[in-house]
């Protein structure tokens, strides 16, 4: 086989691999890749979308956690505006999760009030704010 | 004495200069001493700062904001290396190590080639010493030492993590070396057998390294933080991931480069893109730009020396490769149908699955610069990486079975037949008694496929079972590691198919179901180890009449790090782990309870075993390869 041809046939078979995986990550990224906002942003954006998959930030207004029966707990993320949403979520917190401190859940409104959260982040270390929170300079201004 | 570890540090950054210098020149003799001694420079320094941790020096700045007295003293050995200065020195050191053991080592016979070798780790040294006493210094002192130090991160208290940042540098760092070969080859215009087996032999052991570094990361995030899951797709695993997959096509392509010739240039740009992903891995977690655990070095300007560095070796490397490239003879004449078509094929997959990976690791980068913060979670690597993967891993076992240069026949060999069968009578028996979705059936077929196919070929190259021990190691590792894909395939689906998780609420004395058994929650108490203290649940758990366990999960709070971590219990059952983290004690109108998050993870120690074996199998060929080229001299 002429060395020439074997790489064409080369070329040709990593491009067609490049396509499907290229496809298959525009699909991905369309169907996954969860837009992030603060319950301002979301405010400035014409409020929130019932029932599409995003990740709320901000920081767990100070004595607003409840829980409930059978580990459910409700508390409201609020940031530096005047916002509030009310989250609801099912399950163990992170280690780091407590009031006042800063926290990213993923998850759906129910209603236009009610975030429902599947996972929830907090901050991994005192000097950790999440990333997010951080670029889009929000700033920690409740103790802990 | 903190200082004179500073000053020798400075001792090692002359000597690797002139290990550069006289590598670059052309003298053996003189590039190897100073290889050596940029080595010992660069250890005396590493061991007076882990000296300054053991001692809990706190006049040194470093030592002061990762130590504490009351942390055992393993954890204070391994503070060394728990964060970003101390990392970097040890970066430092292993990159010397491979300089010294190379200049040692090699005997090719072709001294130019070796000293240009060395001179180019020592390029590779100097860089990594400049970065280290000028942006991140381990060796400073403060002015007024406190009485205590602020402490290691708790989460990295523990025995998986002190060892496994050692492991993953070995491994990252290891294909600096390998990277030195290729370029020094670039130079020469020459990558001929002999360079293909040389540098097979230093692709070897950095892969197993690596693979040993992330399944042990792996593990810790099992067991220490408490989420059930092993692999996360966190940017960090990504970052080590992708220099694995890069290393797994190199070793594949040099295979071929050694046996028949081929591949040549292509070996040698695989080899400079495994260096590059390396520095890439090391750019994502240390300048701060993506969020991670691991992110302990927020600083841009490290970040852009990174980056820095990255250019400067990778676009050397990749020039060079494009002007020098069309020097480097093919070998011998092949066909798409043929073992070295299937490796292609093979090598191309591998690298676009790298790239995919990429991509989901970079994606947030980019929706940030255009203001719309975003993440990429595991449903889009489940979607990307893993068909096509899976694409890669299909054909495996059929392309072991065709002949170099050209395949007489296409068509499935009976053998294969029945490897099929038997695989998918796998899958349809999972379907059939533990209704398996068809996707999780799909994957049990590959990873008998997998299994069953590798063992196949072993049985065929050694005509009869009697016979195997007469093959060759490296026909034994090359087994070991591919079925070790399947063993791990296997235990992943498995994993995630049936896997079972539950939040549970308990109070004292209260008794829950939980898949076949029944947790009860006899009593929680509070205890104190050597730097924490901690709440501790104790829960029986029964499973019908006689068999009965008792779990001991704890909540513990490090004071000097202000930061409470989970230390899940988990039971060890041969069909799986049952695993229980202990969450908040709530208290509620009606009183309150404790929250524990369960799980029953079936199979799950197929994927560290799976693991285990592509290492072990890597270990079984590099001893192969060392015994082969012996018998040949």
């Amino acid at each position: 086989m002429r060395p020439r041809t074997r790489r064409l046939r080369i070329v040709i078979f990593s491009a067609l691999l490049l396509l499907l995986a290229g496809w298959l990550a525009i699909f991905a990224l369309r169907l996954n890749a969860n837009l992030f906002y603060t319950p301002s942003s979301l405010a400035e954006r014409g409020g929130p979308v019932v029932g599409k998959k995003i990740k709320l930030g901000g920081f767990v207004e100070i004595g607003s956690l409840k829980f409930g029966e059978d580990a459910e707990m409700t508390f409201v993320v609020t940031d530096e505006g005047n916002e509030k949403i009310t989250v609801e979520f099912q399950g163990l917190a992170p280690d780091l999760f407590r009031e006042g401190s800063g926290v990213v859940s993923t998850g759906a409104f129910i209603t236009p009030k009610i975030f429902e959260a599947e996972s929830l982040l907090a901050k991994h270390d005192e000097n950790y704010v999440p990333r997010e929170l951080k670029s889009s300079k929000y700033t920690k201004q409740t103790n802990d | 004495m903190i200082e004179f570890g500073h000053f020798i540090a400075f001792v090692a950054l002359a000597t690797a200069m002139g290990q550069t210098y006289w590598g670059f020149t052309g003298d053996r003799r003189r590039s190897t001493q100073s290889a050596i001694i940029a080595f010992g420079a660069t250890a005396v320094a590493f061991v007076l700062l882990i000296l300054a941790f053991l001692r809990s020096d706190f006049s040194v700045a470093l030592v002061a904001n990762n130590s504490h007295t009351l942390k055992p003293w393993i954890y204070k050995l391994a503070g060394t290396w728990g964060n970003h200065e101390g990392s970097m020195l040890l970066w430092c050191l292993v990159t010397a190590g491979f300089g010294a053991l190379g200049a040692y080592k090699l005997n090719t016979g072709r001294d130019v080639f070796e000293s240009r070798a060395i001179g180019i780790q020592g390029f590779i040294l100097t860089g990594a010493l400049a970065y280290l006493l000028f942006a991140s210094n381990p060796f400073l002192r403060i002015e007024n030492p406190p009485l205590e130090g602020a402490s290691l991160n708790p989460l990295l208290q523990d025995p998986a993590l002190a060892l496994h940042p050692p492991f993953l540098y070995l491994g990252y760092v290891g294909y600096s070396f390998v990277f030195a070969l290729a370029a020094s080859a670039l130079i020469d215009g020459r990558a001929d057998r002999l360079w293909a087996s040389v540098t097979r032999k230093w692709a070897m052991p950095a892969f197993i390294l690596l693979t040993i570094g992330i399944a042990m990361g792996s593990y810790w995030a099992y067991y220490e933080l408490g989420w059930g899951g092993w692999w996360f797709w966190d940017p960090v695993e990504n970052a080590s991931f992708m220099p694995w997959l890069i290393g797994a096509a190199l070793l594949h392509s040099l295979v071929v480069t050694e046996k028949r010739g081929s591949f040549a240039g292509w070996s040698v740009l695989l080899a400079v893109l495994a260096f590059c992903f390396s520095i890439l891995g090391a750019f994502l977690v240390r300048s701060g730009v993506l969020t991670s655990v691991h992110a302990f070095a927020i600083d841009p300007l490290r970040g852009s020396l990174l980056l820095f560095g990255l250019g400067i070796f990778g676009g050397s490397a990749l020039l060079l490769y494009a002007l020098r490239a069309g020097k480097i003879r093919g070998g011998k004449d092949w066909y798409f149908a043929s073992r070295e078509g299937g490796i292609a094929a093979n090598n191309v997959v591998l690298i676009v699955a790298t790239l995919t990976i990429l991509l989901g690791t970079v994606f947030p980068l980019i929706g940030e610069a255009v203001d719309s913060p975003m993440s990429v979670g595991e449903p889009y690597f489940h979607l990307t990486f893993v068909p096509i993967m899976a694409l890669a891993l299909l054909v495996l076992p059929v392309v072991q079975d065709w002949n170099w240069g050209k395949v007489s026949r296409l068509r499935l060999s009976r053998r294969l037949w029945v490897v099929l069968g038997c695989s998918v009578f796998v899958g349809v028996i999972s379907t059939v008694l533990f209704s398996a979705s068809w996707l999780s059936a799909f994957g049990l077929i590959l990873g008998s496929w997998l299994i069953l196919g590798s063992l196949s070929e072993f049985h065929r190259r050694a005509v009869h079972w009697s016979k195997v021990f007469r093959l060759s190691l490296r026909v034994w590792g090359m087994t070991v590691a591919h079925a070790g894909i399947g063993v791990f395939i296997l235990g992943a689906v498995v994993e995630s198919s049936w896997r079972l998780e539950e939040t549970v609420t308990l109070d004292i004395g209260e008794q829950r179901k939980f898949a076949d058994w029944t947790l009860t929650l006899d009593k929680v108490e509070s205890i104190e180890g050597p730097n924490w203290y901690a709440q501790q649940a104790t829960i029986t758990a029964q499973k019908g009449t006689n068999l009965s366990s008792v779990l001991k999960p704890q909540r513990r709070f490090y004071p000097a790090a202000q930061m409470p971590t989970t230390e899940t219990a988990i039971l060890k059952r041969p069909i799986g782990d049952i695993y229980i983290a202990l969450g908040d004690f709530r208290e509620t109108s009606t009183g309150g309870y404790y929250v524990f998050r369960t799980y029953f993870n079936p199979f799950i120690g197929l994927v560290f075993f799976g693991a285990g074996l592509i290492a072990s199998g890597g270990l079984l060929s590099l001893v192969g390869s060392f015994k082969q080229s012996k018998t040949s001299n």
